[in-house]
């Protein structure tokens, strides 16, 4: 096209160096685009004066109350053909996998309606497509759901979820992240679709402890898988392991770096037996004895040693909740409410869903505007949402027993009967 | 006017339609995994199936031209199959391993790093900035570019004690997320008022409510209803900003950028941690940001130095101490660093327990 291109020197320093550049592809785009020339003009202009030029407003699509981010120019005067610039927020297939088929027809879709700039992924999980007019919104989104995609969430709503590559790739697994992930967020379109939560309410899932998607941090509910039973073992792989790293590393790689002490090297013929006992010879000589009742299954050894150490069978996932980033009292990491949910039939997804569901609708009826799960529990205090949402206390979701003595306890020998009720029951 | 079409509420899609074959024939049923080199992971499967995994570095905001040049790739060297991780880096699978090498050698002729796996510097998770958000008080993708420019070694090689996670974000709220060494921006200044526009603009009682130290009150000003700031309670979050624009925030001169470390998400070894303050006041030096980048490799030169083998951030200034890695990385530990929010006590030393 004939439109001049803008001087872009900082941006232009930002083409050098070995990472790709993401200014070599505005480029690219703005040699056909009026709309991206322009685009490229009002980002120069934030480099050089040190500020952004973007405004909110609203936009959105038929049918649906959120999940595209309207942005309007400041300095429309300057760079007219990109004074609107929304991005779509497109909820990924669970895992981010894709072929190349349908990348390609997304292409073709915001080559079409859109800038042809795209964000894989957003730290909420979504796909970006970023820069439509406002005209071109409808369209756009109407292609990408056609070919089977569906807007993610913006605004006081449950938002875009992210699982990670787990029981498609990876050993840790331990249990089927993406059904999770399908099952629960498509239980609650109608909460993101149509923005009516007090605040935003993110699920995320992981496979293990180790956290790839970072859920505990970032998640109102995080679903986190671990297991009850023992830790696997395989002596073939141990071995290996063994000759290749040697003594020095197990001891001080794998033996003292165990939190709780769960591990202990011993001479083959002094391994204990028992049922909460794990062991696996290194060496002719020398095994490793796990003490299972005692592992946190934290991941260490079994990341370290992968193969010759493994989660257990009996799989379930921690839920987590209250997780979440700065605003408003300071970040929060999510705290146990279910220590242990075992994920096996097609109840115990539906359980999920279930807490899923409950923890919403207390979220919706007790929240403050614009406090986020976390807020609210440390508002109300942790008994106070157990007991809305229908969980049963557990030692396992605290640290320590509260340490101030600023309690009354007038309902303790209730309290008391009750547990041992319970207990008794079990 | 564009048609009134219903849309279809499909929600998540169904990734099994997307997924490798070779990953959907072992799916839940993997053994154990190594890395022949880095970027390249190994999975074997309980039936002995294995896969190559190549691992890239993208820009993450992507022209078409990259994305269907990622595709090509694709078609050619690995079935037509890949994955984003979080850290917006690209994975190919391949059930053939002799494809290994020459899918690397593609990706890198085309400019893609092939790396970020095992004990790397992997891509740096981060937010949206001037190319999109409306209170942001720097770029992203580009102090993200500058900086991956200056790790790419980090990126392709696996040298580090343990994976090092990085992310920035370009406000205090913090979408970018907790990460070994993260690089925030923060306003040192409060927000100026434009009481013309208030009155038209805000609705005043929210604005007041979104205040996390109660510093802002409704007042009269030029006997129009506004709202003033206790500039000595306010510590400058900018929360204000999106319900009330007239309150600005940003300031080309005075937001300055932050480094925070020591943030793990994963529960291996300790408990997960959230990352800490230590170093504030550098500046908005766009395009390369420059202070930036020589602060994070001091930090990461000096972890990589003196960590133990599968210490992260966390584990190793667990072991050594605060005073300790304030002093080998060269940071002046100011009063500013010390916590006085809520809860602030449980961060100070309640113990005899020094180092000298
Ligand atoms: C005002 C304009 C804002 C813009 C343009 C913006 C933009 C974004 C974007 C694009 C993402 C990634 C979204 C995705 O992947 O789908 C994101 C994530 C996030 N945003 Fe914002 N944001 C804004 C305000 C806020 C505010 C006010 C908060 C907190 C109170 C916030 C907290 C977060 C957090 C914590 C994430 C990361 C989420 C996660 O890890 O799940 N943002 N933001
Ligand atoms: S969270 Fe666990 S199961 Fe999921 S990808 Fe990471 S290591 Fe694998
Ligand atoms: S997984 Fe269990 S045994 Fe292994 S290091 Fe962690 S706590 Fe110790
Ligand atoms: S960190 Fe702040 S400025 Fe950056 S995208 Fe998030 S809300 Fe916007
Ligand atoms: S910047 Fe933050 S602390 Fe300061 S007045 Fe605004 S909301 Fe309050």
């Amino acid at each position: 096209m004939s439109k001049k291109q803008h001087d872009t020197p900082m941006l232009d320093q930002l083409e050098s160096g070995p990472w790709p550049s993401f200014v070599t592809g505005l480029k690219r785009l703005a040699k056909d685009s009026e709309y991206m020339t322009d685009l490229m003009g009002q980002l120069e202009h934030s480099y050089k004066t040190r500020k952004g030029y973007w405004k909110g407003g609203t936009v959105g699509v038929f049918g649906y109350g959120g999940g595209v981010i309207p942005r309007f120019s400041e300095v429309a005067e300057m760079f007219p053909a990109s004074k609107e610039f929304h991005t779509l927020r497109i909820q990924p297939p669970a895992g981010m996998h894709y072929n190349t088929d349908v990348l390609r027809k997304m292409c073709d879709i915001w080559e079409k309606h859109g800038s042809g700039l795209i964000a894989f992924h957003g730290q909420s999980g979504d796909i970006m497509f970023q820069g439509a007019s406002t005209a071109n919104v409808q369209g756009a989104f109407d292609e990408l759901n056609e070919l089977g995609f569906d807007l993610g969430g913006a605004g006081p709503a449950v938002r875009t979820s992210m699982s990670c590559v787990g029981a498609a790739r990876c050993e840790q697994s331990c249990y089927d992240e993406a059904r999770a992930h399908r099952q629960v967020l498509n239980t609650f379109l109608d909460d993101m679709h149509r923005p009516a939560l007090p605040y935003k309410f993110k699920f995320k899932f992981s496979g293990c402890p180790n956290d790839c998607m970072n859920s505990i941090q970032r998640a109102d509910m995080a679903v986190i898988g671990t297991w009850r039973d023992n830790i696997r073992t395989d002596e073939a792989l141990a071995r290996k392991w063994f000759d290749k790293h040697g003594m020095t590393e197990l001891v001080n790689d794998v033996v003292s770096r165990c939190p709780t002490k769960a591990i202990m090297l011993k001479e083959s013929k002094d391994v204990c037996r028992g049922a909460k006992i794990s062991s696996v010879a290194v060496s002719d000589t020398n095994s490793l004895e796990i003490d299972n009742g005692n592992c946190v299954r934290c991941m260490h050894c079994i990341n370290v040693m992968t193969g010759a150490l493994g989660t257990g069978v009996d799989k379930g996932v921690t839920i987590l909740m209250g997780g979440k980033r700065t605003l408003k009292i300071g970040d929060l990491m999510g705290t146990v409410v279910v220590p242990f949910l075992p994920m096996k039939t097609d109840e115990d997804y539906e359980a999920l869903v279930e807490i899923g569901q409950k923890s919403i609708d207390f979220f919706a009826e007790n929240a403050l505007e614009h406090e986020r799960t976390g807020e609210m529990i440390e508002r109300i205090g942790l008994i106070n949402f157990l007991e809305g949402i229908g969980l049963e206390i557990d030692p396992s979701m605290v640290s320590t027993p509260r340490t101030n003595p600023y309690v009354r306890t007038d309902g303790w020998d209730d309290e008391v009967a009750k547990i041992n009720a319970r207990k008794a029951a079990a | 006017m564009a048609t009134m079409r219903t849309p279809i509420e499909s929600g998540v899609p169904d990734n099994k339609q997307y997924l490798h074959p070779l990953m959907a024939r072992n799916y839940g049923n993997w053994k154990y995994h190594d890395r022949p080199r880095p970027g390249v992971l190994h999975h074997v499967a309980h039936s002995g199936d294995q896969i190559w995994t190549v691992r890239a570095g993208t820009q993450r905001q992507m022209d078409l031209f990259t994305i269907r040049k990622l595709c090509d790739i694709a078609d050619t060297y690995a079935d037509g199959h890949v994955r984003f991780t979080i850290r917006s880096n690209i994975e190919y699978m391949v059930s053939d391993p002799t494809r290994v090498e020459p899918l690397i050698e593609a990706l890198t002729t085309n400019g893609f790093p092939v790396g970020g796996t095992g004990n790397s510097v992997s891509a740096i998770a981060h937010t949206q900035g001037w190319l999109h958000c409306d209170i942001p008080g720097t770029d992203a993708s580009g102090a993200v570019k500058a900086l991956m420019d200056e790790l790419h070694e980090e990126f392709i090689k696996e040298e580090m004690p343990n994976r090092v996670h990085l992310s920035t974000s370009c406000c205090e709220i913090n979408c970018g997320g907790q990460a070994d060494i993260a690089i925030i921006v923060q306003h040192t200044k409060p927000p100026k008022i434009n009481h013309d526009l208030v009155a038209n603009m805000c609705e005043r009682p929210t604005v007041v409510a979104r205040c996390p130290v109660a510093a802002i009150r409704p007042a009269m000003v030029n006997g129009k209803p506004s709202l003033e700031i206790d500039e000595s309670k306010c510590m400058c979050c900018g929360a204000c900003y999106p319900p009330c624009p007239p309150m600005q925030i940003n300031d080309p001169e005075n937001s300055k950028l932050a480094i925070w470390v020591g943030g793990k998400n994963s529960n291996a070894r300790g408990k997960p941690t959230f990352m800490k303050m230590v170093a504030s006041g550098l500046p908005n030096n766009a395009p390369r940001w420059p202070e930036v980048s020589a602060m994070v490799k001091k930090i990461l030169t000096t972890y990589k130095a003196d960590a133990r083998s599968w210490e992260r951030m966390a584990d190793w200034i667990d072991r050594i101490g605060w005073p300790a890695f304030f002093e080998k990385c060269d940071l002046p530990f100011t009063k500013y660093l010390i916590d006085d929010w809520r809860g602030s006590r449980a961060s100070l030393n309640a113990s005899t327990h020094i180092r000298f």
